[in-house]
């Protein structure tokens, strides 16, 4: 099976995306999440979710709060604010734009 | 408010880091558990599993720095590990880091004592709001030959009206005796118009002052008194106000105390210690006829309209100066040249002393300039110890620019630590250091370490710490690794560029203490042959006793309105005098004919028979003396006869002459006959124009009784008996007793009059030597600071030699074994050093020449490319060198041989 380094500057996208469909989630579920909803075509360099999350914490766009996961161990779980919310609409559009363009670049006859 | 919220969440994480690292170690862990589960549970053995799920991951410990730095701390926990790491090394060698800090702190401390020295005379000089806005007023005819003549009542008139400035205020000071408290004493007063206090923008403190647009005529009798009166004459009471004192017999109303360090903005000392402020009207008398040409020797002080500039301030004057002058063209003949001028009012207090703490301040920043110099000696001869520890860390991967930061941590640490302790240093000896500074010197403010004193020391001690920091650091960065780890293994040995910029360190310390010790050397001279010049009389074993006869302004109660009562009362306490225990000599005179006395009592004079040249109105210093004056202060006559008895009020009045104002008024001619008139002298009393001509019946020679360093002041002496000041002076001779001879004199006066004070007693000698205060307060410090400046320039000798010795060691062992003689070894280590010292004696010569005509105002009787000064400052600059040397050098001969080969 193919697997793909995600495009350079999704990875905010990816993860305030996999966060507003779940809810809560720990590194590890972002990561797995990412992983399963590409079918597995997505690539992440699982370490860099962490420091990518450390300045969307900083940016105030997730909030984070310890709590136990099904095994009963101590996990940090991560939720979007309304900063997040917003800042996923501006990811997802200004992505948008980038892929219309180049779609229209590599379709054009 | 997003960036506050974001700095707020960024500050939490700086509060909790421990807690932060923790939470994302714990994190990490979990998902690579989480992995490695997974993996076994597809099948993978644990160990393949564990490993797979850090593939995946990445570098665990790179990823937790990249999250931890992302939150933009790393350069303060950098700075604080710095921090840590300078102060670990400094406790290691405690030696150096005293020795460091202690040079630092001598230099420190000393700069920030100077610079509060000048930041309370030359910079802040007056203690009042907006001080750039206040100006002093003079009037010049410079047709006439007159500067500051004074003004006239129209004059101020048309100042108040002509929109340049917010007040115009006219003073004049004067001092009366205080009576109706414990002890009747001299106060010193001002008169002054009612907007004084409004002009200088200062509340009182208890009370009020005078209403700005108060036009009553004459001088009201409310008045307002300075902290110090208040505290010495009412023992503080709080319920002052409406309570009255006597000033020369009359009766004042206080209605204000003004706060504790409130000084009138005054030329002289005893202006500025003005206790007591009368308002003036001026609409009446002592103005009557306010005429516009006739002006009274006020002072003018004014506040400028807000934003206006002097220099626009002084356009707009002309203007009017023009306009007036066409307006009333017989008050301001063109011959006279009518100008008036505008002068910063802090000019006059800053203008004498500003290039004396100008030398000062460089003095002290030289020092500061070797003791950093000195540090960054020692530093270097660190850093070539340690070039080992630094190599290693390169090798280890340390960036060059953070090893740069670490060194320059470790000097700013050393330099502000010498600030601190500096700052303590002043703040201990602050008393003591404050007793040194001679009461003459000009300031208003007190000495204060405030914000500002504090922000020179902060910021001098950053800049030592960066220049003593900066070479050793910057050697550090250019390491050579492979060769420094290679070598390093035996002995330790310095790149011969260290070695470089030590010498040349060491040439600039010899060469700024060599322009150091001119100054001083030259200021030494000065001093030297300005207390060796002839005094032309002789101030030992004489003392001088200061009163006034009060000049109340009602008439009937003056009991010394007439001269015949005043010339009763001079014999009469001269006669007392006399009798005084020890006393061999009585004398009396005016309060300027006191010997270095500050008052100067100029008058104009008119010789008869000679037409006043428009150009020059002569001035001549004036005073009045009893007969015994001149025996008493062993002055000698030249010529003619000196006063006797016989010259008293009813005999034509008669004049004595000194040398100067015979050779400027009769050159080449016999003065003995000739006759003159004198013009007004000093406002106060008894120093009207004279009627009558007097005749000059002797001539005695040029005496430093005006300054000690012009002894050609032309001055003119009346008989106290024909012409009775109120100001009086009592000269006794003999074998006195200092401390009790003032109560005893004081009990004598007021055994003839009881409301008389009696002050100012100090012995001639004492008079002296205050007068030398200023000049030698400069050479004292000017002194010590060269002396600190050569030690230090020893010091670095020492040491740098001392290092060249012990790294050629094995090269003189080597030479010794070859057969050398030890006195060559000996003669080639003192090379070097003295080869250094001239380097920076020459360096040095070239600077002070430059220095010393920068500082050829303060000099006396010495000129400022003075030979022996230069020639002896530079042997003893050699000396110290020598000997310096001389340590290391001996060291040097005594190399075994067998040793030094075997240790390398």
């Amino acid at each position: 099976m193919q697997r793909d380094e995600i495009p350079p500057g999704t990875l905010y996208l990816l993860i305030l995306k996999s966060l507003a469909r779940s809810g809560e989630m720990h590194g590890y579920e972002i990561a797995d999440s990412i992983q399963r909803v590409s079918n597995d075509v997505l690539q992440v360099e699982e370490g860099s979710l962490y420091p990518a999350l450390q300045r969307m914490l900083i940016k105030g766009w997730v909030i984070a709060k310890w709590g136990t996961t099904a095994g009963n161990r101590r996990a940090r779980y991560y939720q979007l604010t309304a900063a997040g919310r917003k800042q996923l609409a501006v990811e997802m559009s200004q992505f948008e734009r980038v892929i219309g363009a180049i779609t229209r670049v590599i379709e054009a006859v | 408010m997003n960036w506050l919220r974001e700095l707020a969440r960024r500050l939490n994480m700086l509060l909790h880091r421990r807690q932060f690292d923790a939470d994302l170690e714990e994190e990490m862990r979990l998902h690579l558990d989480l992995r490695q589960q997974q993996q076994i549970d597809r099948g993978a053995a644990p160990d393949d599993a564990r490993a797979a799920a850090r593939r995946k991951f990445g570098n665990v410990g790179s990823l937790r720095e990249i999250s931890h730095t992302a939150w933009g701390w790393e350069w303060l926990e950098q700075t604080a590990q710095d921090i840590r790491y300078a102060a670990r090394m400094l406790r290691k060698s405690p030696g150096f880091a005293f020795v460091a800090v202690a040079t630092m702190a001598l230099g420190i401390g000393a700069t920030t004592a100077i610079f509060s020295l000048v930041d309370a005379t030359l910079l802040h000089p007056l203690p009042y709001p907006h001080p750039e806005q206040l100006v002093r007023i003079e009037d010049d005819l410079p047709g006439a030959g007159a500067t500051d003549a004074g003004i006239s009542i129209p004059e101020f008139h048309d100042l108040q009206r002509s929109g340049i400035f917010q007040y115009v205020v006219l003073e004049i000071f004067g001092s009366a005796n205080l009576t109706g408290t414990s002890q009747p004493s001299r106060m010193q007063y001002a008169g002054v118009t009612p907007a004084y206090f409004a002009m200088l923008g200062v509340k009182p403190e208890l009370g009020q002052t005078f209403d700005p647009k108060d036009q009553t005529p004459g001088f009201t009798l409310d008045v307002v008194i300075s902290d110090g009166l208040w505290k010495r004459a009412f023992g503080s009471d709080p319920h002052v106000v409406g309570r009255s004192l006597r000033g020369d017999n009359d009766l004042y109303r206080v209605i204000g105390v003004m706060p504790p360090g409130f000084h009138d903005p005054g030329r002289t000392t005893d202006e500025r210690n003005t206790e007591q402020w009368a308002a003036l009207g001026f609409s009446d008398d002592p103005a009557q006829s306010p005429l516009r040409s006739a002006r009274f020797p006020l002072e003018t002080v004014a506040r400028l309209k807000p934003g206006l500039t002097i220099a626009a301030a002084q356009s707009q004057l002309d203007a009017l100066v023009a306009a007036l002058q066409e307006q009333f063209p017989d008050a301001y003949p063109a011959g006279s040249k009518w100008t008036v001028r505008l002068v910063p009012l802090k000019e006059n207090l800053v203008g004498n002393v500003r290039q004396s703490l100008i030398l000062l301040l460089g003095a002290v920043a030289l020092v500061l300039v070797i003791g950093c110099v000195n540090v960054a000696n020692l530093l270097l001869a660190r850093a070539s110890a340690r070039s080992r520890e630094m190599a290693v860390r390169q090798a280890m991967g340390a960036a060059r620019k953070r090893l740069v930061r670490q060194l320059l941590t470790e000097s700013l640490l050393l330099s502000l630590m010498g600030g601190v302790a500096g700052l303590v240093i002043v703040f201990c000896l602050k008393g003591l250091l404050l007793r040194l500074i001679p009461e003459s010197l000009p300031r208003l403010n007190n000495l204060s370490i405030n914000w500002n004193v504090m922000l020179i020391a902060l910021a001098a001690s950053i800049a030592a710490g960066i220049i003593f920091g900066l070479a050793p650091a910057m050697h550090a960065g250019r390491l050579d690794l492979a060769n420094t780890l290679h070598t390093e293994g035996r002995g330790s040995k310095g790149s011969a560029e260290q070695t470089r910029t030590r010498r040349a360190l060491v040439v600039t310390e010899f060469a700024l203490s060599l322009v150091l010790m001119v100054a001083a050397g030259l200021l030494l001279r000065s001093f030297w042959d300005l207390y060796n010049a002839p005094l032309g009389f002789n101030p030992q074993r004489v003392m001088s006793v200061q009163l006034w006869l009060p000049s109340p302004n009602d008439p009937k109660t003056d009991a010394y309105g007439r001269a015949a009562q005043e010339a009763v009362f001079a014999r009469e306490l001269l006669r007392r005098s006399r009798l005084l225990p020890r006393v061999q000599e009585a004398a009396l005179g005016a309060e300027p004919s006191i010997p270095l006395h500050h008052e100067r009592n100029r008058s104009a004079l008119t010789v008869e028979g000679r037409q006043i040249q428009d150009t020059q109105i002569p001035l001549v210093e004036r005073s009045q003396v009893t007969p015994e004056y001149f025996h008493l202060l062993a002055i000698p006559l030249l010529r003619g006869r000196l006063f006797n008895n016989a010259d008293n009020e009813t005999a034509p009045q008669v004049a004595v002459i000194n040398q100067a104002m015979a050779e400027t008024y009769w050159p080449g001619e016999d003065p003995l006959g000739k006759r003159v008139k004198l013009g007004e002298g000093r406002p106060g009393v008894g120093q009207r124009p004279t009627k009558n001509w007097i005749t000059i019946v002797g001539v005695i020679p040029d005496a430093r009784t005006e300054s000690l360093a012009n002894a050609n002041v032309p001055q003119i002496y009346l008989s106290l008996y024909q012409e009775t000041p109120k100001e009086l002076a009592i000269f006794l001779r003999g074998d006195l007793n200092a401390s009790a001879m003032p109560e005893r004199v004081r009990a004598m006066v007021q055994s003839i009059d009881p409301e008389l004070p009696v002050y100012g007693a100090q012995t001639l000698n004492g008079a002296v030597t205050a007068s030398m205060e200023q000049r030698r307060f400069s050479m004292d410090i000017v002194a010590a600071f060269a002396v600190t400046a050569l030690l230090l320039a020893a010091l670095g000798i020492y040491g740098v030699i001392s290092y060249i010795v012990s790294e050629r060691t094995r090269d003189i062992g080597i030479r010794l074994a070859l057969g050398a003689q030890r006195a060559t070894i000996m003669g080639m280590v003192l090379r070097q050093g003295l080869g250094l010292a001239a380097a920076g004696a020459a360096l040095g010569l070239a600077g002070s020449v430059i220095v010393s005509h920068l500082m050829a105002g303060l000099l006396y009787g010495v000129s400022p490319t003075d030979l022996i000064t230069f020639a002896g400052v530079t042997l003893v600059l050699a000396a110290v060198a020598l000997a310096a040397c001389y340590l290391p050098a001996r060291r040097a001969m005594r190399v075994d041989p067998i040793v030094a080969l075997r240790y390398d």
